[in-house]
């Protein structure tokens, strides 16, 4: 089992570090492949407060957004530079999160998922209304990603679009392997054990808000940092990247792969990316394929995709 | 010192009294006993002691400082552990896992972000003990949903004594199970008694059980303390028959 699981991952590791060779001959681009660790990112971020701790947020897109309009803002009015965009995008929407997190973490379950949505709007009717620097409903365009200089090395994110694969796919490998490291310690732990039972988790002495306001911090950084790479790849800020519908396609995504399996939000991500560029070039109702797939799933395969070889492959 | 004195405790419920001016004192390495009818307000005992409610009067003294406010985790900290009337384990988790959580929440390595080597091993080796005192080792890689009534009690009850706790409050341990479960589970927490001194207090219907582990018996009934002696005296005594023994008979 164990040894299935190591082969598992690296079949992963293998399939992404070659995603740009493969995808043109099935009829992708790399620009796709792009987008699909991007999301992901975003959805396994969810994830590790979602499926590993229990805790359901409708609002992440908040902190996706502020990455991505943090990135956006310091490209365009402060430093031309995508290293720094990136740093301002993740601290500011980290930074937003642990305050948030302290007003709600006390609240569970539904009461807890509708007060993110709440807060999340106030930062897409923020974007949406500071028209002079934002951009408003239009969005902040007028800004570009730049090539990052590494004083040793300069990587062209911006002419080439693999430069821009395995700079996303660097942090996406950053942040998910902090992820499952943390998932194996004691603290991850903790995390399931209160997703496992609130009340015996609280009586063996673990301080239950405490490691819930960690866990929620831990996951908006990384969507943030997701939020980063996502203006990166677009060239925009979308002030329907910080909106609750945006936030809930992070949920649905983690909840079509699998939200129990470590890899399940990837599977997701990339049915949603893909299934959203050939169906969206057909039909404008794209959106309702999805919401199809979503039904289906939830229906015969409640545990998600990944969910079912699980299932297939235990004794 | 005393352990622990739970002095003049009350909990209401709207208009409803639960528990009424309850007072007990503890000593170091007793084992005690806590019976009465259904609704008694046994549970609700526990609950204040643990922190579960917050008595709406009275005080809590444990080990020297005054508990009646803290949140349940410090209580934790501070050497309280209990089990539960229904079973609150940690089902899609392993045995091992479910005591290893305990163990270390309990050496406080709960917000590391990895493991030393030497800090595994101490792990590892601890949760091997807990294994060989409960006859759980044959069983510690099942999930614990997985397993009979009895074994998931007797993993609630290890996880608990993982907490290296000063006090083991224990809800019914023998609640819903046949006649070799409950000699299990009733050697078990006499060997626990015995060997680790633990100090303990358990709330139970199964007068064999209560007969034979108890050293001490308190009777609640309506919320209030019917009686308090050694299990002779309370078997002997006429309020209890009438009140709690005759109804069961
Ligand atoms: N959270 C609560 N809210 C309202 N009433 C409660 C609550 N908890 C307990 N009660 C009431 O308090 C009384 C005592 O309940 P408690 O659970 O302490 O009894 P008990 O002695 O443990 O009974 P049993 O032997 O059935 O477990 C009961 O009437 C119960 O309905
Ligand atoms: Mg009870």
């Amino acid at each position: 089992m164990r040894l299935d699981r190591r082969a598992a991952d690296a079949v992963v590791w293998l399939l992404l570090l070659t995603m740009p060779f493969w995808l043109t001959w099935i009829g992708g681009y790399t620009a796709l492949g792009t987008r699909v660790v991007v999301l992901a990112l975003a959805a396994m971020s969810l994830n590790f407060l979602l499926g590993f701790t229990g805790v359901l947020s409708f609002g992440h897109a908040a902190y996706f957004g502020l990455g991505v309009y943090g990135l956006g803002l310091t490209i365009k009015y402060l430093v031309p530079s995508s290293l720094a965009g990136m740093a301002v995008g993740v601290i500011v929407g980290t930074l937003a999160a642990m305050i948030i997190g302290a007003l709600i973490v006390r609240l569970r379950g539904i009461y807890f998922a509708m007060v993110t949505i709440a807060f999340g709007q106030v930062f897409y009717f923020i974007a949406y209304r500071w028209n002079g620097v934002t951009g408003g409903d239009d969005g902040l365009s007028g800004w570009r990603r730049l090539p990052v200089d590494l004083g040793f090395a300069r990587i062209d994110i911006l002419n080439s679009d693999y430069a821009l694969y395995y700079w996303s796919l660097f942090w996406f490998a950053i942040a998910v392997l902090i992820m499952a490291a943390l998932l194996r310690s004691p603290f991850g732990r903790t995390l399931l054990a209160i997703r496992e039972n609130e009340r015996r988790a609280r009586f063996l002495g673990i301080p239950i808000d405490r490691h819930i306001w960690i866990s929620w911090t831990i996951s908006c950084l990384f969507v943030s940092l997701a939020g980063t790479l996502y203006a990166l790849l677009n060239n925009f800020a979308d002030p329907h990247d910080l909106r609750w519908d945006q936030s809930g396609d992070f949920v649905i995504m983690a909840v079509l792969g699998g939200m129990r399996n470590f890899w399940g939000p990837l599977i997701g991500a990339a049915i949603y990316v893909v299934l959203q560029d050939y169906i969206s070039s057909q039909t404008e109702n794209w959106m309702s394929f999805i919401g199809l797939l979503f039904v289906l799933v939830v229906m015969f395969f409640p545990r998600g995709l990944l969910g079912v070889l699980r299932r297939r492959a235990a004794p | 010192m005393s352990l622990l004195e739970v002095q003049n405790v009350s909990r209401h419920f709207g208009s409803l009294v639960a528990v009424n001016g309850v007072s007990m004192t503890v000593e170091p390495g007793e084992l005690r006993a806590v019976i009465g009818p259904n609704g008694a307000g046994k549970t609700t005992f526990f609950n204040m002691i643990t922190g579960f409610f917050r008595p709406t009067g009275g005080r809590i003294v444990f080990d020297g400082t005054d508990i009646t406010s803290l949140l349940p985790a410090r209580r934790v900290w501070r050497g309280i552990a209990r089990t539960f009337q229904v079973t609150e384990v940690f089902p899609a988790l392993s045995v091992r896992d479910n005591l290893r959580i305990a163990i270390e929440v309990a050496s406080g390595l709960r917000l590391r972000p990895f493991l030393r080597r030497d800090d595994q091993t101490a792990v590892q080796a601890r949760v091997a003990d807990l294994l060989a005192i409960s006859n759980l080792a044959p069983m510690a890689n099942r999930l614990v949903g997985e397993l009979s009534h009895g074994d998931q009690r007797a993993t609630e009850i290890m996880m608990a004594l993982a907490l290296k706790p000063k006090l083991l409050l224990l809800d019914e341990p023998t609640a819903g199970m046949g006649d070799q479960e409950t000699y299990d589970i009733t050697q078990l927490i006499r060997k626990l008694h015995r060997d680790q001194k633990l100090t303990i207090i358990l709330i139970e219907h199964d007068m064999r059980v209560v007969f034979h582990l108890a050293e001490r018996v308190m009777v609640l009934a309506q919320g209030a303390v019917l009686a308090d002696g050694t299990p002779q005296q309370i078997a002997a005594n006429e309020a209890v028959q009438t009140a709690y023994l005759g109804q069961a008979a």
